[in-house]
């Protein structure tokens, strides 16, 4: 047996490597926080640059987007025009679909077809965007021109459908686990009564997984917003103040991508402009983010 | 009841009965949708770019002649940035994740590093471009370079990991620990010799998934300045003369597979347009192996785990 003070001063060290090995972890776990104060940081700082140039108001109000050109003008609005229209055409898809998928996987799939249909839902998912894009560009938009031949060659609207079909597995997937969680109770009890299963999926579970389903919807509308190279390959990257989907225009992360793959100098002003932009996105996929949590909150059922 | 009124109700039923089996009907229609679209794209690219798909394709620069263009610059350049990200992502988010789990106490630190997990896996990827911009590029001066383009997807793809980590541990259950603890065991050897080991085929899916993520991400690789033309390797790993030869590739300017399709997709060209659905297709091969392994290894899991 050694002395006791030996022993003690064992267990010291031990105490102190438990320690630092915990800070260690700590300091892992605050790189979140860090990646998101640099964020706001990088995005706030060099935007700044930019409105010492541009006033907020025309930055808000203009009704042009030209930051390329001698006349420069920078109206984000027109960029916000092609995300919007771009984002709707999606929504449209997605929504509908995503919560057809749903209410079958989850009320009406036989167990083997629900096993099977989940994984390839993922594996839809993963597919890289860049792939989407291209798959809008080389064959949504040539068939789209056979019904309807005044389409041009770039146009949000295969832009749109193709990014829809991206988020119909994260829109399905979501509100299908909510619909999932809803009890077996509630279930049985509208079957008691002799509902339909489909009076039951609408009229019960449904209503009763609302709140989930609602930030699947907010989660695929924040996936639209910010999604790029699909609107950056098939949607033109012509800035145009418009909300038909039938005609080419530029996005604000497709605007980003255009201004990385030129050569402007960084502090130019049209340099600082994707900064600002990407601000405004930030705030905006923030802001459905905030509603999302609310929606959450709010309508939360507890079983 | 007369019969008039049952009359009305079995019509009623039968209805109903009828939009039942009309939604089943509709529910398929819809799941084939998305198959039929996979389907088209799959086939799509295979039919242009199948041709293109040869040992020359795989082991040659880009090129002015689309018939002399390949993709070698485009896939060492992602294995390289794939390892840059594997070596950050994985030690980082399987640490948070445990710390998370295992040491975090409930107080109001912890609640702001879980409400950022949580922000940062819906933030648009392009925002990591500009992050990276501003702060690996122009603040840390790291250049346009592989080791810029590993850490910004690092950096995406860490909620993923953390996420995924967080679950392989939660489903371990509690006697495990009580059963090392009660040995007088230190927190760090519970984690070390029970959590992380038995966790770690959890993790590794969740790792595979955010791999199969970032080696498809374009936007912020773009943003943050990669070249799209790139006739040249950069110095193979670890075989540069010391002091900081082994590793100058981590500085060299580079192109990733999504890259090289974009630059090809947005020539005018139909020959190049060819060589984009061939890097398509070689690239979807790519993220399905991963994301399928990954499946696979969650299905097989589920299976074999019985605590």
């Amino acid at each position: 047996m050694s002395e006791p003070s030996a022993r003690l001063k064992k267990d010291l060290t031990r105490h102190v490597k438990e320690r630092v090995i915990e800070a260690i972890l700590f300091l892992a776990a605050f790189v979140s926080v860090f990646t998101t104060t640099a964020i706001v940081y990088i995005l706030v700082s060099e935007s700044w640059v930019f409105f010492q140039h541009v006033p907020l108001g025309d930055f808000l109000f203009d009704t042009q987007w030209t930051p390329l050109f001698d006349d420069a003008h920078y109206g984000i609005m027109v960029l916000l025009s092609g995300t919007i229209t771009s984002s709707l055409v999606a929504l449209l898809v997605a929504i509908p679909l995503g919560t057809i998928i749903a209410i079958y996987l989850s009320e009406f799939a036989p167990f083997a077809v629900r096993e099977i249909a989940k994984p390839f839902l993922e594996l839809l998912g993963g597919i890289p965007t860049i792939i989407y894009g291209y798959f809008a560009l080389l064959f949504l938009t040539p068939l789209l021109q056979k019904v309807y031949p005044d389409l041009p060659g770039f146009n949000l609207l295969s832009a749109g459908i193709v990014m829809g079909i991206m988020i119909i597995p994260y829109v399905a997937s979501l509100s299908e686990d909510a619909m999932r969680a809803v009890p077996m109770a509630l279930r049985e009890g509208s079957y008691a009564t002799g509902a339909t299963r489909l009076q039951t999926a609408l009229w019960v579970v449904v209503p009763s997984a609302i709140s989930g389903i609602a930030s699947a919807y907010i989660l695929g509308v924040s996936r639209a917003v910010g999604e790029t190279m699909i609107l950056a390959v098939a949607g033109g990257m012509q800035p145009n103040l418009t909300f038909n989907p039938a005609e080419p225009g530029a996005t604000i992360t497709s605007f980003i991508v255009q201004v990385a793959l030129g050569d402007l100098p960084h502090g130019s002003i049209g340099y600082q402009t994707i900064f600002a932009a990407g601000l405004t996105l930030m705030l905006l996929t923030l802001v459905f983010n905030l509603i999302g949590y609310y929606m959450r909150k709010k309508y939360r059922e507890a079983y | 009841m007369n019969q008039q009124e049952l009359q009305a109700l079995r019509a009623m039923i039968v209805a109903h009965k009828r939009w039942d089996t009309l939604f089943g009907v509709i529910g398929i229609l819809a799941l084939m949708l998305g198959l039929m679209t996979f389907a088209a794209l799959f086939a799509d690219m295979a039919i242009n770019g199948l041709g293109r798909i040869s040992v020359d394709f795989l082991t040659s620069f880009p090129s002015r002649r689309a018939a002399n263009a390949g993709i070698l610059s485009a896939w060492v350049g992602s294995v390289l940035v794939m390892l840059v990200t594997a070596f950050a992502a994985v030690p980082l988010g399987v640490a948070a994740g445990v710390y998370l789990e295992e040491y975090a106490p409930k107080n109001w630190i912890t609640d702001i590093i879980e409400i950022n997990v949580s922000n940062l896996a819906g933030v648009p990827s392009i925002i990591y471009g500009l992050l990276a911009l501003g702060l690996f590029v122009y603040t840390f001066g790291l250049g346009q370079s592989i080791l810029t383009a590993g850490l910004t997807l690092a950096l995406l793809i860490l909620p993923v990991v953390i996420v995924a980590t967080r679950e392989a541990i939660r489903s371990i259950p509690q006697i495990i620990r009580e059963g090392a603890y009660a040995c007088g065991a230190t927190t760090w050897q519970v984690v070390s010799d029970h959590i992380v080991p038995y966790s770690s085929a959890g993790i590794l899916t969740g790792v595979i998934i955010g791999m199969a993520r970032a080696i498809g991400e374009t936007a912020p690789i773009i943003t943050v300045g990669a070249l799209t033309f790139i006739a040249f390797l950069p110095t193979m790993p670890f075989t540069g003369e010391l002091p900081a030869g082994p590793f100058d590739w981590l500085f060299a300017p580079f192109t990733v597979m999504p890259i090289q399709m974009f630059n090809w997709t947005s020539r005018p060209e139909a020959a190049f347009l060819s060589n984009a659905a061939a890097a398509g297709f070689i690239l979807v091969l790519m993220t399905l192996a991963m994301n399928g392994l990954a499946i696979w290894l969650r299905y097989r899991l589920r299976k074999n785990i019985k605590w």
